[in-house]
């Protein structure tokens, strides 16, 4: 890395990607600036400060089934969302620029159906469509869809890859005369053939992105993605995971600049450090409600742990690793180890069940004044742990009103962030090049 | 039993299904159209085998551009996901703030079918069975968030009230679908159905299922027959047929004023004869055609007060005077929030 300083024309340029506030605790409903998660202006308003901040795209997450604790439906975070495809199609009808990223499930959908739904969104957007590219854990969620089902983990990802390969086929099916060509993709997960209904999309193919940081997930990611979301960690965890993804793409013929790592990061603002601490504090506070901090402890320990007090101390029976407690969320694998550090940090620190909760979960990222946040992610990009950011605001749909306001300007300041779009398309703010045409 | 005779006003809607355009303004231009002769709906058709974009999505992005149209895309049944089918449009209704409805269809050809690989072409009956039971479970999963299901209530720190949320255990030939709905209640209630009834297979799903039906004739006797007949059937199926709303689906072409102006006339003619609840014009060109059709016939029909001159209310079911549908999961004193 050179040690020399950038100068804005030739600094590296940062990433910026808005997450709309999902259905975890991240996102606070219970405050009173809290608006609806549905109604089409919330996605509306957030959208637009988006674009006003001139970041590159907005991500829709996607849940194909409401999650479940103790058998019944988990009710103390938002629970509910739009289609995503659908709410971006209409989404590009009042923005210009920017990106529109719509998670659909590799699992429970087919790449005929899935290919022509990213091309139109391609057309209707002029060029703005990404597609999050995800794998389904479990026969919970396939209980909504007829292949119904349980992939195991292996033959999730090589169906995934096998999806994202037969989309792109499909992409590159219709000749430089506009005529569409018969294709026919006969492999391992689908045998399929006729021709493609829609033509060649603004960007040729839409933006791919893939979210998840196993090792499945990363060789997927350096084969076949443009964009990586990935979980935040310290920057030297980041540097870690950078030099290790980027060190794959060789191998698949790409270059280092092929696939953008984004860590999704939350972030707290203040006039002065300390005050932001104490906004972060009290954010941690609302999205670790008493019901919360039960259920946090409940989905480690795999036990009903509703007689405990959660303002009183850590259960003593130790977690049980075969438990079917929680269904619709990541599995955790490592609960004995989990909870062994929760009972050394409460005992330590004298902390209650709702306290150690929100001591060791979802401590947000980037905390500061504009001016140090501004610096701090600059530092994580040009100090090679990210491309740039997805930023999750704990707010619907507000929470981006002052990142867009205040940290905005200052990275633009830095030389860090456009301050216009110079393309049209996604490809374009991503400095992604145009697909090479294999048709 | 005979139909009554059918009342003002005429519901009108229009298809925007032409060759092949990609450009989102084309299809905005239209709908703004049809928007300006108050019509009630535009349609817009679908296929995996023809050239042409996704017709929800295609409406979805017209949503935001307009303001009361109704947007009815249709959508097949045979080869998509029936969870996925009732998100969609739901979130059409949610994007559109209650002007969503949807027309389903089905693929019997060899080459849908394999363009997924899934299952073999099937006959029309077995495919207008499933998607009857596609349109059930759809209704279903609207109906599987009661519309006051969330509550944000912070002293006991619940986003929503989950024994307002509903699994609908469905049990189909094809499929099943455990539910509940990810999307809430839609602002519709239920988005409206729209059933081309013209053939056997699809009639049969309209009397069960179909807010609108649409009857391809060129023959007011024989759509007032086809009217009386889904009427009666929809009674049979324990459904009032006042619920009911029978459209002629014409193919129109429309060269000079003078053509759009004898359209008016016919429309007035059926219409006098009782023959259909409304029409379903599909434009041979929709750009030259739904721009006569809004200059000169809508302005006879409104002046002969057979077609509004404002849209009086907000949603789609307003626009063809469709109650709300009460939720079927709705406890004891369900429907308090229902409107009529």
């Amino acid at each position: 890395m050179s040690a020399t300083e950038n100068t804005s024309a030739t600094k590296k340029q940062i990433h910026l990607a808005a997450h709309f506030p999902g259905v975890n605790n991240t996102t606070v409903w219970a405050d009173p600036r809290s608006r609806s998660q549905i109604d089409f202006s919330s996605f509306e308003h957030l959208a637009r400060t988006a674009e006003r901040g001139k970041f590159d795209f907005f991500f829709l997450a996607e849940g194909l089934r409401l999650r479940e604790h103790k058998g019944r439906i988990h009710d103390l975070d938002v629970v509910g969302r739009p289609e995503s495809i659908t709410l971006l199609s209409a989404l590009a009808a009042v923005t210009d620029w920017l990106g529109l990223a719509a998670t659909v499930n590799a699992t429970f959908n087919e790449p005929y159906e899935t290919a022509r739904r990213f091309a139109s969104l391609d057309h209707l957007s002029g060029g703005r469509a990404a597609w999050n590219v995800v794998t389904s854990p479990d026969a919970f969620t396939g209980e909504n869809f007829r292949r119904g089902g349980f992939l195991d983990r292996g033959d999730r990802y090589t169906r995934a890859a096998e999806f994202v390969a037969t989309a792109r086929e499909l992409w590159d099916s219709w000749g430089p005369d506009g005529v569409p060509r018969p294709f026919a993709h006969h492999g391992q997960h689908f045998s399929i053939e006729g021709k493609f209904g829609v033509p060649p999309s603004p960007q040729g193919h839409p933006v791919v992105i893939q979210a998840g940081d196993s090792g499945e997930g990363r060789e997927f990611a350096a084969a076949a993605a443009d964009v990586i979301f990935t979980r935040h960690g310290t920057l030297e965890a980041g540097r870690a995971f950078y030099a290790d993804v980027k060190g794959r793409l060789a191998q698949y013929g790409r270059e280092p600049d092929d696939l953008k790592i984004m860590p999704g990061v939350t972030f707290v603002l203040g006039d002065t450090a300390a005050e932001a601490q104490e906004k972060a504090a009290e954010i941690r506070h609302q999205q670790v409600s008493p019901q919360n901090a039960i259920l946090a402890l409940e989905q480690i320990w795999g036990r009903d742990l509703s007689a405990y007090d959660p303002d009183g101390p850590l259960p003593a029976v130790d977690p049980d690793p075969d438990s079917a407690l929680v269904q619709g969320r990541v599995k955790i694998t490592n609960a004995l180890e989990i909870a062994a550090k929760w009972r050394a940090l409460s005992e330590a620190k004298g902390l209650s069940i709702r306290q150690t909760v929100i001591e060791t979960t979802g401590r947000q990222s980037f905390i500061g004044t504009p001016e140090t946040v501004a610096a701090e992610l600059d530092a994580f990009v040009q100090g090679g742990a990210a491309d740039g950011f997805i930023l999750v605001p704990h707010l619907t749909p507000g929470g981006l009103d002052d990142f867009v306001d205040q940290v905005v300007p200052r990275l633009q300041e830095r030389g860090a962030f456009r301050t216009e779009y110079s393309g049209s398309t996604l490809r374009s703010h991503l400095g992604l090049r145009t697909p090479v045409w294999k048709g | 039993m005979s139909a009554p005779l059918v009342r003002s006003p005429v519901h009108l809607a229009v298809s925007l299904d032409g060759a092949g355009r990609y450009d989102p303004g084309y299809f905005v231009e239209l709908a703004r159209l049809a928007e300006q002769g108050t019509l009630d709906f535009v349609t817009l058709g679908d296929s995996f085998a023809k050239p042409g974009l996704d017709a929800l999505a295609v409406l979805s992005r017209v949503a935001p551009a307009t303001g009361r149209i109704g947007l009815v895309p249709v959508v097949n049944t045979t080869h998509t996901e029936p969870f996925h089918v009732s998100s969609a449009v739901a979130t059409l209704d949610w994007v559109s703030r209650g002007r969503a409805g949807w027309s389903p269809e089905v693929s019997t050809s060899e080459a849908e079918a394999r363009l997924f690989g899934r299952r073999p072409a099937a006959r029309a009956a077995e495919l207008w069975h499933e998607a009857r039971e596609v349109a059930d479970v759809a209704a279903k999963l609207w109906d599987s968030w009661e519309d006051d299901a969330e509550i944000r209530d912070a002293p006991t720190g619940r986003f929503i009230d989950r024994d307002k949320l509903h699994y609908v255990d469905f049990e189909g030939r094809t499929f099943s679908v455990r539910g509940p709905a990810i999307v809430p209640r839609p602002p519709q209630g239920h988005p409206v159905t729209v059933v081309d009834a013209t053939a056997a297979e699809p009639r049969a799903a309209a009397v069960r299922h179909a807010d609108v039906a649409l009857v391809r004739t060129q023959d007011p006797l024989a759509a007032r027959t086809a009217r009386g007949e889904l009427r009666d059937r929809t009674r049979a199926h324990g459904r009032d047929p006042e619920r009911l709303r029978v459209l002629g689906s014409l193919p129109v072409a429309l060269s000079t004023t003078a053509d759009a102006v004898e359209l008016a006339g016919l429309i007035g003619d059926w219409h006098e004869e009782g023959a259909v609840d409304g029409f379903h014009l599909r434009l041979a060109d929709p750009e030259r055609d739904l721009a006569l059709l809004v200059k000169a016939t809508v302005p006879v029909l409104q002046h002969r007060c057979l077609l509004r001159r404002f849209y009086p209310g907000a949603t789609l079911r307003e626009h063809l005077g469709l109650a709300r549908p009460v939720n079927q999961y709705a406890t004891a004193g369900g429907g308090r929030h229902e409107r009529d």
